[in-house]
C-alpha cells in the first residue's frame, strides 16, 4: 500500500461527525441565532469540503488520467 | 396570466429550447450510445459539477426537505448531514467504479456486476432495482411541479394541473431524445443559477421580516411541542439512533440510483471527479438552508391546508416574493424537476437496454442508440402514469420503498469493486432478502420510512432501507461461506486486476 493512501482515513472524520448525533444535540452555543445543532451541521458540510479537498490534493498523481 | 406566471412560462420555454440546441454541442455524433447516454463521457469539472448536483439536489428535494422540517422538527434536518457520508463514498468507490467503466467501456452498474460475477440472474436483478427504484422518484419529480403550478393558478392550474405537468413531461422526453444526455447537461447551468439565485435572495429576505433566527427558534419550539404528533428543534435521545441510520442510509444509497451513475460515467477523467467530490458539498449547504425555511414557514403562519406540505415552499415564496420573482422562483422547481427527471429516464433506461432486453435478445449484440431511446420513452410514459393513475402520497411512499430497494445492489456492486470473494448465488440470495424485508418492513409500518425492531428486550427504530442493507449483507456472507465450503462453482470473473489500478 502506497503511502499517499494513509491520507484516505481522514475521510472517516466527516463519516464520524455526522454519524453521532449525540454530540450535536445542543441548543448552545447558538450562532447569529442558530441552535448548535443546525450550524455545526451546516458547518460540517464545510468541513466535509475542506477534508476530501485536503485529502484530493494529497493523494493527487501526476499519471492521473 | 400574472406577471409571474409570464416569467415562468418564458424560462421553461428557453431552457427547453436550449435542450434542443444541446444536440449540436461539442460535434456530438449521436449515433453512438455512449455520445447519446454519456455525453461523450467527456464533461469537464464544471460541467460534472452542474450536471450531478442537477441529478441529485431535485426539485422535489427542494420542496419536500423544508416540508419535512416544517412537519417533523429536528428529524426532518437529516438530508443535510448526507453530504458527509456520501461525498467521501463517491471519492473512494464512485472514482474506482469510473476507472474500471471507463477501460472496459461499462454504461452501468448491472454491467459491472455481469463482467464481475459472470451472473445473469444477478445482473438481471440488479438492473431491475434499478429501473424500479427510480420510477416514483420521476413521479415525484412531477409532484414538485404540481405543487407550483397549483400556486400559480391560471391555465397552469387547470384541472388539477395535468395538462400543464403533461406537457412539461412531453418536453423532457423530446429533449431527451433529441440530445441525450447533452440535454440535461445544458439546462442544469440554467437551473442551479436560478436555483441558487431564489435560495440567497430567500435567506437575505425572509427570516430578517421575521425578526431573525433567534426569534423564529423561540416562536417555533412551542408550536412544535403543542401538534397532535409532538416534535422539537432538536432530536429526543431515542431519535439518536434513528437519525443516523436515516444519514446512513440515504447516503449510500444516494449514489447507487442510476441517475448518479450515469451522470458520474459523463465525467471527463478521474480528476474531474475527484475534485468534484470536493466541490459539490456546496450544493448541501443551499440546501441546509432551504431546510429552515420549513420553520420560517411555520413562524410566518402559513397554513398548508388540504394541499398538504409540499405546498410549503410555494406558499412562502408567493408571500414573501413580488409576484415576477415569485416567477422565477418557480420556474426554479420546475426547471429543477425537468434536469432530474431526464437524467433518470436515460439512466434507468440503460440498465433496461444493456442489462435486461439485451440478455434476452438473441445475438446479445452491443446496445444501439434506437433501443436506449425507446426505453428512456418508456421511463418517462411511467412517470406520466405515475401522476395520471397514482396518487400523489403512494408516489412518495414507493419513493421511501425506492431508497431501500436502491440499497440492496450495495454488496454485488460496492463490495464486488474490492473483493471477488462473495459467491454470485449468494449475492443473489442476500439481495432477495433485503429487498423481502424491506418491502415487508415498509408494509408493517404503514409506509413510514422508520421500522421499529425489538430485539432482546430494547427496541430501535432505525430507517427500513439500513435494516434491509443488515439483512443483505447477514445472508450474503453466510451464504458465501456455506457455498464456497460444499464448493459450488464461484462462475467466471472476466475483469482484469490492471482495470481496477
Amino acid at each position: 500500500m502506497k503511502r499517499t493512501h494513509a491520507w484516505y482515513a481522514l475521510l472517516i472524520l466527516p463519516v464520524a461527525g455526522a454519524l453521532l448525533p449525540g454530540i450535536y444535540n445542543r441548543v448552545e452555543p447558538a450562532l447569529f441565532g442558530l441552535p448548535f445543532f443546525y450550524w455545526y451541521q451546516l458547518a460540517w458540510v464545510v468541513a466535509t469540503s475542506l477534508v476530501l479537498a485536503a485529502v484530493v490534493l494529497a493523494t493527487h498523481e501526476r499519471n492521473d488520467v | 396570466m400574472s406577471s409571474g406566471a409570464w416569467v415562468l412560462f418564458g424560462l421553461v420555454l428557453a431552457s427547453s429550447a436550449l435542450g434542443f440546441l444541446a444536440a449540436r454541442w461539442g460535434h456530438a455524433n449521436l449515433t453512438k450510445i455512449d455520445e447519446w447516454a454519456l455525453g461523450g463521457r467527456d464533461f469537464g469539472t464544471i460541467v460534472s459539477w452542474f450536471l450531478v448536483g442537477g441529478d441529485i439536489y431535485t426539485a422535489y428535494t427542494f420542496i419536500a426537505v423544508p416540508a419535512l422540517v416544517y412537519g417533523v422538527g429536528a428529524l426532518g434536518f437529516f438530508p443535510v448531514s448526507i453530504t458527509a457520508v456520501s461525498y467521501p463514498v463517491v471519492l473512494v468507490v464512485l472514482v474506482r467504479f469510473w476507472g474500471i467503466a471507463r477501460k472496459r467501456g461499462y454504461v452501468t452498474t448491472a454491467d459491472f456486476v455481469r463482467d464481475r460475477f459472470g451472473d445473469r440472474s444477478l445482473e438481471i436483478a440488479i438492473a431491475c432495482t434499478g429501473a424500479v427504484a427510480t420510477m416514483p422518484y420521476i413521479a415525484l419529480q412531477l409532484v414538485g411541479m404540481k405543487a407550483v403550478f397549483s400556486q400559480l393558478g391560471g391555465p397552469f392550474a387547470m384541472d388539477n394541473g395535468l395538462p400543464a405537468l403533461a406537457i412539461a413531461f412531453l418536453l423532457v422526453a423530446a429533449n431527451t431524445y433529441a440530445s441525450g444526455l447533452r440535454a440535461p447537461a445544458l439546462i442544469a447551468i440554467v437551473k442551479d443559477t436560478l436555483i441558487y439565485v431564489t435560495v440567497i435572495v430567500a435567506i437575505a429576505i425572509i427570516p430578517g421580516k421575521l425578526g431573525g433566527w433567534k426569534h423564529i427558534f423561540d416562536a417555533v419550539g412551542p408550536v412544535l411541542a403543542a401538534r397532535p404528533k409532538p416534535s422539537s428543534i432538536l432530536l429526543a435521545p431515542p431519535q439518536y439512533f434513528t437519525y443516523a441510520t436515516m444519514i446512513l442510509g440515504s447516503a449510500l444509497a444516494l449514489f447507487l440510483y442510476p441517475s448518479s451513475v450515469t451522470s458520474i460515467l459523463a465525467a471527463r477523467s478521474k480528476q474531474v471527479l475527484r475534485r468534484n467530490a470536493a466541490l459539490l458539498p456546496v450544493y448541501s449547504l443551499m440546501l441546509g438552508f432551504l431546510a429552515l425555511l420549513g420553520y420560517c414557514a411555520i413562524v410566518a403562519g402559513i397554513d398548508v391546508g388540504a394541499r398538504g406540505s409540499n405546498s410549503v415552499v410555494p406558499l412562502l415564496f408567493a408571500r414573501f416574493f413580488p409576484d415576477w420573482f415569485a416567477g422565477v422562483a418557480g420556474a426554479a422547481i420546475v426547471i429543477g424537476a425537468l434536469v432530474p427527471a431526464t437524467i433518470m429516464c436515460i439512466g434507468a433506461a440503460n440498465l433496461l437496454a444493456s442489462n435486461v432486453f439485451r440478455e434476452f435478445s438473441p445475438g446479445r449484440g452491443p446496445v444501439g442508440v434506437p433501443m436506449a431511446k425507446f426505453f428512456t420513452l418508456l421511463m418517462c410514459a411511467s412517470g406520466l402514469f405515475f401522476i395520471f393513475f397514482v396518487p400523489v402520497t403512494y408516489a412518495i411512499d414507493f419513493q421511501l420503498l425506492g431508497g431501500a430497494l436502491m440499497l440492496q445492489i450495495l454488496p454485488a456492486f460496492v463490495l464486488g469493486l474490492w473483493t471477488r470473494w462473495l459467491h454470485p448465488r449468494a449475492l443473489l440470495a442476500g439481495w432477495a432478502t433485503g429487498v423481502v424485508a424491506s418491502c415487508a418492513m415498509a408494509y408493517a409500518s404503514g409506509f413510514a420510512s422508520n421500522f421499529t425492531l425489538h430485539l432482546f428486550g430494547i427496541s430501535l427504530t432505525g430507517f427500513i432501507a439500513f435494516y434491509g442493507l443488515v439483512a443483505n449483507l447477514c445472508v450474503t456472507v453466510a451464504a458465501t461461506a456455506v457455498l464456497r465450503g460444499v464448493g459450488v462453482s464461484v462462475g467466471s470473473d472476466r475483469t482484469l486486476a490492471a482495470d481496477y489500478a
